[in-house]
């Protein structure tokens, strides 16, 4: 079968442990994590989990059935590649040679909206939100000048239009 | 009412209905063992030998009963030890509930004495899991926990309660605030009772889910009224009689010929709480070659997980064959039956009186009443009594199906004969997997339980040892045991009986005259014995060995 990269949304209990039976729960059936992100939701009862992973139909239909078997999972959802909005956040330490952003530097920032949040002798840092395959290429960009750090996040997403796959219960 | 954690907990599994616990006293868990003396008239704890034991009796009770089985053990050793006993429960989806003792809240995380992550440790191989840091969250999580143990596909469920929580004061509220999980709805049952209409040669089969959903005789009519042959998986084992004619017996690897052979010429196969193990089903792509299936789980990852069914519905075994039966008109398959009768006698019956693990099964049978407990270890005697022992009533076989766990048997039997209302109970076992935890003799001893543990010694871990005869040239490599253990002796010297036998003449005195307290018969067979028929690993029907 075909392998594919696919997003799954997991609504969870919003307590200490639930990450780690997460992902013990990946390690365990050796489903393969590309990225994780996680954080508590407009409720502080409930924390939402986007995971990128790799795999075929059959893991992620088991992906999702496996991860609602979990007593903190309250959803898990598979977004679609087109009915869904994703995102990734990126912080770059970029080298440079003076004390402030040269030119070149701030037209490569300001094409990939993002924005300078510090700098100082011999650096810069960067940040920006887009697509992940926007922020693939804002790094390329900025690769020939000399990359010092990056700290990228997991994907978010959400799906499009007015469906709310991960619905949090009412109290 | 204001009570501390550990009456707060007595209290609790009280209300939910626990009159007996499993268990093994230590520091942790002081105050709970304090408590469960003052409360001595209300739960009765049985003390086991090992806490592996304790956790073994608890799945046995559980087995036995329906009733979720309880364990308690104290922090450190006493809850590792209890991590087999935790897998063997989830591999084979029993109820049980697991208790630990912890160090206080302000250790926690300092490596302390007696300190493990237990909650971390069994994460796998649990269906939830808790650790209560303060006492108001007690009662809650204990209800939660049974609530989780025995409903929708049942399994393990630890707490983990630290020594501080146990001594800090809370209110007993005396109910459930859990929310009750909806209940599965009915699937759409038109499309399964329009294949089961057209299916010529339809083959039912039947596993843990059809005991553990309470749907043996929905079972047992669904297939009468369809025509429709049954293999059973070994956690189905005891779910149909063994007399009744359309029962071919267990499936598998080391199933009936008849039954696995009429599974490979079905149309169709109709499963229910089955999880289409590799032990059952060899080469999967062949296994289902020939026909269509229904698979009929209330686990959603099941459906699809191994076999890909055709027609899938998810929901309560019980209601779906129902809602079945309430569609299907009875049919007649009279070749398909017919042909089915034909593969049924395709095997000689072995010579009578010889002293094989056959006749050794057979002979215990008649010596018990229809409704005896067997616990089994594991390993070829295990297969020889899931192939030759005759149940009639469901919820009688003990046996580690999924776990494979030597050493699970006397545990089994003891909660098992414990939970039965001490009926007799048979734990048949060999030398390998005896020598594992035999020290349970002492607590069968301690409870005088009328357990005949039946030793079919053949000197050897005989399935090992098959597989090196068959597959690695006869390289015997550390599979025959050269002890010197005189299990008369050592049965004497825990306080029960033991009787060495050496023909079935031996074995019938022994049994006419077994007390109604432990008895060990040491029946030595030959090493050579192999169980079969067998199909290798991976292979399919037509791999299939006789001999
Ligand atoms: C705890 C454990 N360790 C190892 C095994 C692997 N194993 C499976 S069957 C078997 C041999 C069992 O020997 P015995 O109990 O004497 O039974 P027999 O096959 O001789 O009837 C072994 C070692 C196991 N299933 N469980
Ligand atoms: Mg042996």
């Amino acid at each position: 079968m075909q392998t594919e990269r696919f997003t799954v949304g997991v609504l969870v209990n919003n307590h200490y442990g639930v990450l780690g039976r997460i992902t013990g729960l990946f390690s365990k059936r050796g489903y393969n994590i590309e990225s994780l992100a996680v954080g508590t939701t407009e409720n502080p009862l409930y924390s939402r989990i986007t995971i990128v992973c790799i795999g075929d139909a059959y893991t992620r239909n088991q992906v999702v059935c496996q991860l609602e078997k979990l007593h903190d999972v309250l959803s898990a959802a598979l977004f679609s590649d087109e009915e869904t909005v994703i995102t990734e956040h990126i912080l770059l330490k970029i080298r440079t040679s003076g004390n402030e952003p040269n030119a070149l530097i701030s037209d490569i920032i300001l094409r990939f909206n993002g924005k300078v949040r510090d700098f100082g002798k011999g650096f810069i840092t960067a940040e920006t939100s887009a697509a992940p395959e926007r922020i693939d290429a804002f790094i390329e960009a900025v690769r020939p000048l000399g990359i010092l750090e990056t700290c990228r996040s997991g994907a978010l997403a959400m799906s499009h239009g007015n469906s709310d796959l991960l619905q949090i219960p009412e109290a | 009412m204001q009570y501390k954690g550990a009456k707060l907990l007595i209290e609790t599994l009280c209300d939910l209905g626990v009159d007996t616990i499993f268990g093994y006293p230590g520091g942790a868990v002081l105050d709970i063992y304090d408590e469960l003396y003052l409360n001595a008239h209300r739960i009765r704890h049985i003390l086991s030998a090992h806490e592996q034991g304790a956790a073994h009796a608890a799945d046995g009770y559980a087995r036995v009963t329906g009733k979720p089985g309880v364990v308690i053990s104290t922090s450190g050793p006493g809850a590792t030890n209890l991590v087999t006993g935790i897998a063997n429960a989830y591999l084979d989806s029993v109820p049980l509930v697991a208790i630990t003792g912890n160090v206080g809240v302000s250790l926690l995380g300092k490596d302390s004495f007696q300190e493990v992550d237990i909650v971390g440790i069994t994460q796998p191989i649990v269906k939830h899991n808790y650790i209560v840091r303060d006492a108001a969250q007690l009662e809650h999580t204990i209800r939660e926990a049974f609530q989780i143990a025995t409903s929708g596909r049942p399994g393990p469920v630890l707490v983990d309660i630290p020594k501080s929580v146990q001594t800090q004061a809370a209110v007993y509220k005396g109910f459930s605030e859990a929310k009750p999980k909806p209940a599965n709805p009915m699937p759409d049952l038109t499309e399964a009772a329009e294949a089961i209409c057209a299916a010529k040669r339809p083959y039912i089969y039947l596993g843990g889910g059809v005991i553990s959903g309470g749907a043996e005789k929905e079972a047992l009519e669904f297939a009468r009224r369809i025509s429709a042959p049954i293999g059973l998986s070994i956690m189905g084992l005891a779910c149909i009689p063994y007399n009744e004619p359309l029962n071919l017996g267990m499936c598998g690897m080391h199933g009936h010929y008849a039954s696995t052979v009429a599974q490979s010429k079905a149309d169709l196969l109709i499963a229910c709480g089955v999880r289409f193990s590799d032990r059952a089903t060899g080469n999967v792509d062949k296994y289902r070659a020939n026909c269509r299936v229904i698979h009929i789980d209330i686990d959603r990852a099941e459906l699809g997980k191994n076999v890909v069914p055709d027609i899938c519905l998810q929901g309560d075994v019980k209601a779906i064959l129902t809602g079945l039966l309430a569609r299907l008109q009875p049919q007649q398959n009279p070749e398909w039956l017919a042909e089915i009768e034909a593969l049924k006698q395709h095997l000689p019956p072995p010579p009578a009186d010889t002293f094989t693990p056959q006749n050794i099964i057979r002979a215990v049978r008649r010596h018990m009443p229809q409704d005896a407990v067997i616990a089994t270890d594991v390993g070829q005697h295990q297969m020889w009594v899931a192939q030759h022992y005759p149940f009639t009533q469901t919820r009688t076989f003990l046996t580690s199906g999924g776990l494979g766990t030597m050493g699970y048997g006397l545990g089994a039997a003891i909660g098992g004969c414990i939970g039965s209302g001490r009926r007799r109970t048979v734990h048949f076992t060999s030398d390998g997997s005896f020598g594992m935890n035999l020290n349970e003799l002492a607590t069968a001893v301690s409870q005088n339980l009328p357990i005949v543990t039946v030793i079919l010694n053949n000197g050897v871990l005989g399935m090992v040892r098959q597989w090196q005869t068959i597959f690695y040239q006869q390289h015997y490599s550390h599979t025959t045991l050269c002890r010197q253990t005189d299990f008369v002796k050592l049965a004497e010297a825990f306080g029960a009986q033991g009787v060495r036998v050496t023909c079935i003449r031996e074995l019938n005195a022994a049994l006419e005259s077994s007390p109604d307290s432990p008895l060990v018969l040491d029946c030595l067979i030959d090493m050579d014995e192999c169980v079969f028929p067998m199909i290798p690993p991976g292979g399919c029907v037509e791999d299939i060995r006789i001999h």
